[in-house]
């Protein structure tokens, strides 16, 4: 049966059979690869045997826009000889769909919080830490909580909190580094305020100055409950009006709290709109309807790649307020995954750490897990310009080629790992979750 | 015989049930179940029978501001789609004298539908924006100085954007219900010398309440099911029954939120009920 198949995928292959030599070349890389898998004892059973099946392997990734990229899914597709197919979602879709349809998705992609419900839903497998080529490189950010000494904060869910589980088929997350991940990170980044230099008039570093009234009336934030109100309550500790104990778990007093003051904001006029996708927030600050508002990185560079000054906020941490708001996509191995089609997401997972997906990421904003891999598909202008926080040497592209900045550009917010000691919270579910949606649905209607 | 006459009769409507019962009442059956459940706040649904999740909505301000928002979005909708959709069928029926322009000028009114509702909404958001068409228009011919904000982003875009997506539902009814209206009626009116105003009144309007009525239909269940518009056109300022039902599931709470899609689903089922007293649309379709 499978052979039948075989022979009629090659007929239809046919027409281009001029791709063959490179193909059959890189089959033959990926045979080496497994070799030497199989030979550090990752894979049982026969590589080549394996490579010749493996051409009718379709892994589906399925998870939002940012994340899942079509691009990332071609490369993969041509470099490990079977087929990934990018399927994108909204968040609430998303985790809708891995917990109601698990077995239409192969590879899920969640943030920390979602591979935590995930885990305890039981829908899935925890992926073996020693199957893993780059684990070792994998920033201590994730592996360890902790990265040059400084220990990352834990408001919020951490992608260290949600990474480890003790046995592949618990539904408890592990605290401590074990053999078995709940998900392997991909992409990740510290968010902050964008604003209009030339409209707002100052350097921007306080979350505050979202909130200060002289912006009445041209300011907008980011309208998906779970992270706009740490948003918010990163703007209301930064005024100095609350002290909370975990912005990523806030008590109903405290919900209540954030949700009365963007309430008595709204009413005074405050907020121009609010934005749930990422056109959108271009759209505010493009068309000059805001010049303030809570933002993402690439959102930022969107606005500047039309001839429109932005700055990204560098919120560093002072006095133990402001920070970024960190978040952190990973892959997740869905439980039914198993035999060929488990070897072929391993593949896949390591695939994604070995580089070609951290440069790309780069080029846009966000960091790779493993820069230790990015690196090598990097040139040294854009290593200098998106990891160091240098100058750049010459002119930087997005990942698709367009000019974003000319040769000298600094990245706001300076070097990677000044960026990312400086994030203060992570994106989250709390426990009163269900309450602070109603909480924040008042806001939305007052 | 009369026992063959029944087989027969569900032979009839079986072609509608298998579409019904398995897209529709099961669905339906199963939103219902699950609305007396509770969450485990992990997306999972613990099968313990509860009223909570209905306690929880009756008892909430919050479930009543929903309420009165989106109400007050249907009904200007509603105000709005029927004056200008009453007028546009009462032109193109009593006013063009060709059947065929008139023909033809109906289905002018449908050309802006050909675009998805999605495209329509958002291409009023450069026109009505701070730095859009209407707003530079204004500054520049010197009326105000100060772009308008109420223009986007505002209670009003988003009457905006429905009237013009609804419209069409409007007049398509009324359109079909005035081109029955025998046109001898109003010539007799005319000749016992009633007044412009007085045959409005006494002829079409009443004459038309079918077509009406089946508007109000249309416009009212979608504005009331619907959340999109309401919370791109008011740029998040408003809020609406749906939107918040759905961002119940986005936390996985599903038993609240099916307890709000039924507590939805009567209200409009009852505000439809009241449409349908007015008129008998049986008979209207059937005439």
């Amino acid at each position: 049966m499978t052979k039948d198949r075989d022979a009629m995928s090659k007929s239809k292959r046919s027409p281009i059979a001029k791709k063959g030599p490179s193909r059959r070349a890189l089959l033959k890389a990926g045979g080496a690869l497994l070799g030497g898998a199989a030979g550090a004892g990752a894979f049982t059973g026969f590589p080549t045997i394996w490579a010749q099946e493996i051409k009718d392997i379709e892994l589906r990734h399925a998870g939002v826009s940012y994340s899942v990229v079509k691009a990332i899914g071609d490369q993969a597709s041509k470099d490990l000889g079977f087929k990934v197919t990018m399927q994108n979602l909204d968040t609430t879709a998303a985790i809708n769909r891995f917990i109601t349809q698990p077995d239409s998705v192969d590879i899920a992609d969640v943030e920390g919080w979602q591979s935590k419900l995930a885990t305890k839903r039981g829908i899935l497998q925890g992926i073996e830490v020693k199957k893993i080529k780059e684990f070792d490189n994998i920033l201590p950010i994730f592996t360890k909580g902790e990265l040059e000494g400084h220990k990352i904060p834990r408001q919020g869910i951490s992608p260290y909190e949600a990474m480890y589980i003790a046995k592949p088929t618990d539904t408890e997350l592990h605290e401590g580094v074990t053999d078995w991940m709940t998900f392997l990170p991909q992409v990740y980044n510290a968010d902050s305020i964008g604003y209009r230099p030339d409209l707002v008039g100052h350097e921007v570093t306080e979350w505050k100055e979202l909130i200060d009234p002289k912006f009445k009336g041209k300011a907008a934030i980011l309208d998906v409950p779970a992270i706009g109100i740490m948003d918010a309550a990163l703007c209301f500790e930064s005024a100095g009006l609350i002290t909370y104990g975990n912005k990523g778990n806030m008590t109903k007093k405290e919900i209540d709290f954030t949700s009365d003051k963007l309430i008595e904001l709204k009413k005074s006029g405050h907020f121009r709109a609010t934005w749930t996708t990422f056109d959108q927030s271009v759209q505010l600050m493009a068309a000059g309807e805001v010049i303030i508002q809570s933002m993402w990185s690439p959102a930022v560079a969107a606005v500047r790649v039309k001839g429109i000054p932005c700055i990204y906020a560098p919120v560093n941490v002072k006095n133990g307020k402001e920070g970024y708001r960190g978040w952190c996509n990973g892959m997740a191995l869905m439980k039914h995954l198993s035999g060929k089609k488990l070897d072929a997401a391993y593949e896949y997972l390591n695939w994604y750490l070995s580089g070609w997906q951290g440069a790309f990421v780069s080029r846009y904003g966000y960091y790779s897990p493993t820069p230790s891999t990015a690196k090598k598909f990097m040139t040294d202008t854009e290593w200098a310009y998106w990891y160091e926080g240098k100058p750049a040497p010459g002119p930087i592209s997005d990942p698709y080629g367009v000019p974003m900045e000319k040769a000298g550009a600094m990245r706001d917010g300076g070097s990677f790992v000044k960026r990312v000691t400086n994030i203060s919270c992570w994106n989250t579910l709390m426990d009163e979750a269900a309450y602070m949606n109603k909480r924040w649905n008042d806001f939305k209607v007052a | 015989m009369a026992a063959r006459e029944g087989d027969f009769g569900w032979i009839y409507i079986s072609p509608l049930m298998l579409v019904l019962v398995p897209f529709f009442v099961a669905p339906l059956l199963v939103v219902i179940a699950a609305s007396f459940l509770q969450s485990d706040g992990f997306g999972g649904i613990i099968v313990n029978p509860t009223l909570q999740n209905y306690v929880d909505i009756f008892s909430s301000g919050l479930t009543f501001n929903l309420y009165l928002e989106t109400v007050k979005f249907t009904i200007l909708t509603w105000l709005f789609a029927l004056i200008i959709g009453f007028w546009v069928a009462y032109f193109l029926v009593f006013h063009v004298r060709s059947p065929l322009l008139a023909i033809g000028l109906f289905l002018l009114c449908t050309v802006p539908f050909w675009t998805s509702n999605i495209i329509r909404m958002i291409s009023w958001i450069p026109l009505l924006g701070k730095e859009g068409l209407i707003n530079m228009s204004l500054i520049r011919l010197g009326i105000v100085h100060e772009p308008l904000e109420f223009l986007l982003f505002s209670s009003f875009s988003v009457v905006v954007a429905y009237v013009h997506q609804l419209t069409i539902f409007m007049i398509v009814p009324i359109f079909n219900a005035m081109a029955r209206i025998d046109k001898r009626v109003v010539e007799a009116a005319l000749d016992a010398g009633a007044s412009r105003f007085e045959i409005m009144s006494l002829i079409v309007l009443p004459l038309s309440k079918n077509g009406i009525a089946l508007g109000s239909i249309f416009v009212v269940s979608i504005v009331m099911g619907d959340f999109f518009v309401i919370k791109v056109m008011s740029g998040g300022g408003s809020a609406s029954v749906v939107g918040a039902l759905y961002e119940d599931v986005g936390v996985l709470q599903y038993p609240s939120a099916a307890a709000s899609a039924v507590v939805l689903t009567i209200v409009v089922t009852m505000l439809i009920t009241a449409i349908l007293r007015t008129v008998d649309v049986r008979k209207e379709l059937t005439r």
